[in-house]
């Protein structure tokens, strides 16, 4: 079960509109290497996970990238809130606009609904955890990529900053989470069995 | 409001031991027999837990346990702006 807190892991305080760099931010709520789908990911894979240490990793990391979310969440609101329909229009938000409104909901930045095609839970914890590895540098890429686009507006970019962080120290986690997965199975042939299914 | 700490002081606090407190907790998960971080988990919990404390008798609760921490006959958990709001923490 979760307890809401009623804060956001990180400040969110933008004071200028700019629909045009919400619907780029608005991948990180929906998109492929988004927060939402980092957190089904690892919500998804914990269940059968059979070593303690590395269901611990996926339960906390599953759980930050839902206040990561609502981070990414509370810049899209606050880039959108109070537009006109002229900025609506000359923005290009209109496509967004026709069928949310000003409200949020889960897309890529092409457009295209946050589906949970985006992630994989695969029931062997080298696979899964060789996955949240790539999906930590694919989001720290988008990252990285987001920041270029908002140069200049320090108050978007010091949010998106502590997030790109993030991703870096879940890596470190997940790569710790491996080497423990590893240190449990056949150090000859780490494909011998897999302990999710093989072990009961 | 003299004699009512700063709100903003008060939340940067809460973020930051709370980030600190995560961050050892994460750390935690895959080296359970760190002494020193071990530590730094139970100090950053203690100082969170009071801070958080403090901070829901002067400006409402930001967690459902310290939703009774302001004697009052209403419910505060709704009265103060979400995080993403105008205000809000």
């Amino acid at each position: 079960m979760w307890n809401y807190e009623k804060r956001l892991q990180y400040p969110v305080k933008i004071s200028e509109t700019n629909p045009k760099l919400a619907q780029a931010i608005i991948t990180q709520f929906g998109g492929p290497d988004g927060e939402l789908a980092a957190s089904m990911r690892y919500l998804s894979q914990r269940y059968t996970m059979p070593y303690k240490e590395v269901t611990g990793t996926l339960t906390d990391i599953g759980t930050e990238e839902l206040a990561h979310m609502e981070m990414i969440s509370a810049i899209v609101y606050q880039l959108t809130r109070d537009l006109s329909i002229e900025e609506i229009k000359a923005s290009g938000f209109d496509k967004y606009y026709v069928d949310h409104t000003l409200a949020l909901y889960p897309i890529a930045a092409s457009g295209m609904p946050w589906t949970a095609t985006y992630f994989q839970s695969k029931g062997d914890p080298i696979t899964d955890l060789t996955e949240d590895l790539a999906a930590e540098q694919k989001a720290r890429t988008t990252y990285d990529n987001l920041i270029r686009l908002c140069a200049g507006h320090a108050e978007i970019v010091d949010p998106l900053r502590f997030l790109r962080e993030r991703e870096i120290v879940h890596f470190q986690r997940f790569g710790e989470s491996l080497r423990i997965v590893q240190e449990n199975l056949d150090s000859k042939n780490f494909y011998a069995f897999n302990p999710e299914f093989d072990c009961h | 409001m003299s004699g009512q700490p700063c709100k903003k002081e008060m939340l940067d606090h809460i973020n930051a031991v709370s980030f600190s407190a995560l961050e050892a907790q994460l750390y935690l998960n895959t080296h359970p027999c760190d002494k020193c971080a071990l530590e730094s988990f139970y100090e950053c919990n203690k100082m969170r837990n009071k801070a958080l404390r403090e901070y829901a008798t002067y400006y409402g609760p930001l967690t459902i346990d310290t939703a009774t921490a302001s004697c009052s006959d209403r419910w505060n958990w709704i009265q103060e702006p979400w995080p993403w709001q105008e205000g809000g923490c």
